[in-house]
């Protein structure tokens, strides 16, 4: 199958060859495509499995260093057993279930809360003929995966029978469901521009085009990078887990392994995401005729940490938002910028198929189009938004409005 | 199990899995685009509505059990399950001999945009009136 068994290079060319040589051997057709499938899913469990591992240290390490401090340096050289140290301590506490919780449902929200994360690498091009599912849909799916992750959190948040949790539950709830439609219409933008739905398709674009797409749709790129982040509970927009907050949000009664669950689902899902903006905007495993020289799944696992790196970056800078801020951001500011980068991107497709020219003229052009546009209107759109307004509904006030100096200016009133 | 289930939330939550359910048939039917909208929409847009909605009702008036219509709602569902098995059954169904689809999305999109145009922009009237509606329940004055 492969040219030596440590060569792990050409993964996806040797599942072809097994594939081949069981067809050849006589191998039922239902025989083939399950060992290939399995094949694919060990290869992505061991992938999961060992990111979920790593990202935990990489993630403390870098926060650490961002805040000026080390991180965890205590356990083995460079803090490197740290998550082992975590997965045991979880382990070994005792997994309690309060009385008056549901059950069956509490048992089983941190189990159907880790489908919908695993599922969504089915459909990443790791490498040229790599893809585990490669649907039509792919984008569809990877959308269709995010909000039924919404129904897990509430399944998580109600069966703790706690005000608090239920609170925060709906809260995430309310925030999944806004955040959906600009990530929605940000990947509509780059379904748009590059014709396909399905990833492996995009990934070919870049390749056939030899550009990134985030060149051609810059604020698509922004948008679903901050979108994502709202989605995956992380700062900035962990109001979720805001501990100074609301305690512990939708998993506060959860302890032991259960909890565990749920901190492992945050980093797989950070890992999807941060995986799904690569394969997209990034590029997968294209980069510019580097492929030919480092295997593309190196490639794109590189491309996938430089994204997580973003996102731990945000996370380590940015302080949280509340969440009226957030909703704002979602409904007022992400959402029109969503529909203007749909319009500006069917408009240039129009164009470019309409009128039959030449890519080698258009593209670049529409490269320094969008990314003016896209600055224009980040900078407008923030303009617009920070304006100070008057909160409605004004109510009879019985005590008449007082202006209270701030310290360092003159007295006024 | 819907009807019979005691906890309101656990029938919704069985929804949600016979919604999930409906569209692994669409995919069974080679309706890739179909199946995929079905899980965003129902299982991820309607059934947080209908969580909502039963949230919403009184602690109380959560308990199944005492619903006088689940015996005739048992009986409805069983005849019409009985029904679709009889039909299932007696149909003459051919193997899937024409190949494959070409790809669904795409023809979606052509018949949405060409011989439906029309229905396709009422139903996004319909959208905005539904949006503008629901802002004017709301309101605060």
């Amino acid at each position: 199958m492969l040219a030596r068994w440590y060569d792990f290079r050409d993964l996806g060319n040797g599942v072809a060859r097994m594939a081949q040589a069981l067809r050849d051997a006589g191998a039922p057709d239902g025989v083939v495509y399950a060992l290939t499938a399995l094949a694919g899913c060990l290869g992505i469990l061991i992938f999961v499995g060992l990111t979920a591992i790593v990202n935990i240290w990489v993630e403390r390490r870098l926060i650490g260093r961002m805040q000026v401090r080390r991180g965890p340096n205590r356990l083995g050289p460079w803090g490197l057993l740290q998550p082992v140290a975590d997965a045991i301590k979880l382990i070994q506490k005792e997994v309690l279930t309060p009385r008056a919780a549901d059950g069956t449902v509490f048992a089983l929200a941190p189990i159907l809360i880790f489908v919908p994360a695993m599922l969504a690498f089915a459909v990443l091009p790791w490498g040229e003929k790599m893809v585990l599912a490669d649907l039509n849909v792919g984008v569809l799916y990877l959308l269709a995966l995010g909000s039924t992750s919404a129904i897990m959190v509430f399944m998580a948040g109600y069966a703790s029978n706690n005000k608090y949790a239920l609170l925060g539950a709906m809260r995430v709830i309310a925030m999944l469901i806004s955040y959906e439609i600009p990530s929605v219409l940000a990947l509509l933008g780059v379904v748009v521009f590059a014709g396909t739905m399905q990833l492996s398709g995009i990934v070919q674009f870049q390749d056939f085009y030899w550009s990134w797409l985030i060149f051609f749709q810059p604020l698509a790129f922004l948008i679903f990078l901050l979108a994502s982040t709202a989605e995956l509970n992380r700062s900035p927009a962990d109001i979720a887990e805001a501990e100074s907050e609301i305690v512990a949000g939708y998993h506060i009664e959860y302890s032991g392994m259960k909890f565990g669950l749920f901190y492992a689902v945050e980093l797989v899902n950070s890992m999807s995401v941060s995986a799904v903006i690569a394969a997209l905007f990034l590029g997968g495993w294209w980069t510019f005729g580097l492929e030919e020289f480092v295997p593309g799944w190196m490639i794109f696992i590189g491309k996938l940490y430089a994204v997580y790196f973003l996102l731990i970056w945000f996370r380590g800078t940015l302080p949280r938002f509340r969440i009226d801020q957030l909703m704002a951001l979602a409904w007022k500011g992400l959402l029109p910028l969503g529909l203007a980068n749909v319009l500006l991107s069917a408009l240039e497709v129009l164009i470019w198929q309409e009128y039959d020219v030449s890519a080698g003229i258009v593209l670049p052009i529409f490269a320094v189009v969008n990314f003016v546009l896209a600055g224009v209107l980040l900078v407008a759109f923030m303009r617009v938004m920070t304006r100070s307004f008057e909160r409605l509904p004004k109510r009879a006030r019985l005590v008449p409005d007082i202006s209270v100096p701030l310290p360092g200016e003159p007295a006024t009133a | 199990m819907i009807i019979v289930v005691r906890n309101l939330m656990h029938a919704v939550l069985l929804l949600i899995l016979s919604f999930v359910g409906m569209a692994g048939l669409f995919i069974t039917l080679s309706a890739d685009f179909v199946g995929v909208v079905q899980v965003l929409i129902y299982a991820g847009a309607i059934a947080v509505l209908m969580i909502f909605a039963v949230m919403l009702t009184p602690r109380a008036a959560r308990d199944n059990a005492g619903n006088a219509l689940q015996l005739p709602a048992l009986v409805l569902s069983g005849l019409l399950t009985a029904g679709v098995i009889f039909v299932v059954l007696q149909t003459e169904w051919r193997e899937a001999s024409r190949g494959s689809f070409d790809t669904t999305a795409a023809s979606i999109g052509d018949a949405l945009l060409t011989p439906f145009a029309l229905p396709f922009e009422i139903a996004s009237v319909l959208l905005v009136v539904a949006m503008i509606g629901a802002i004017l329940l709301v309101r605060e004055e």
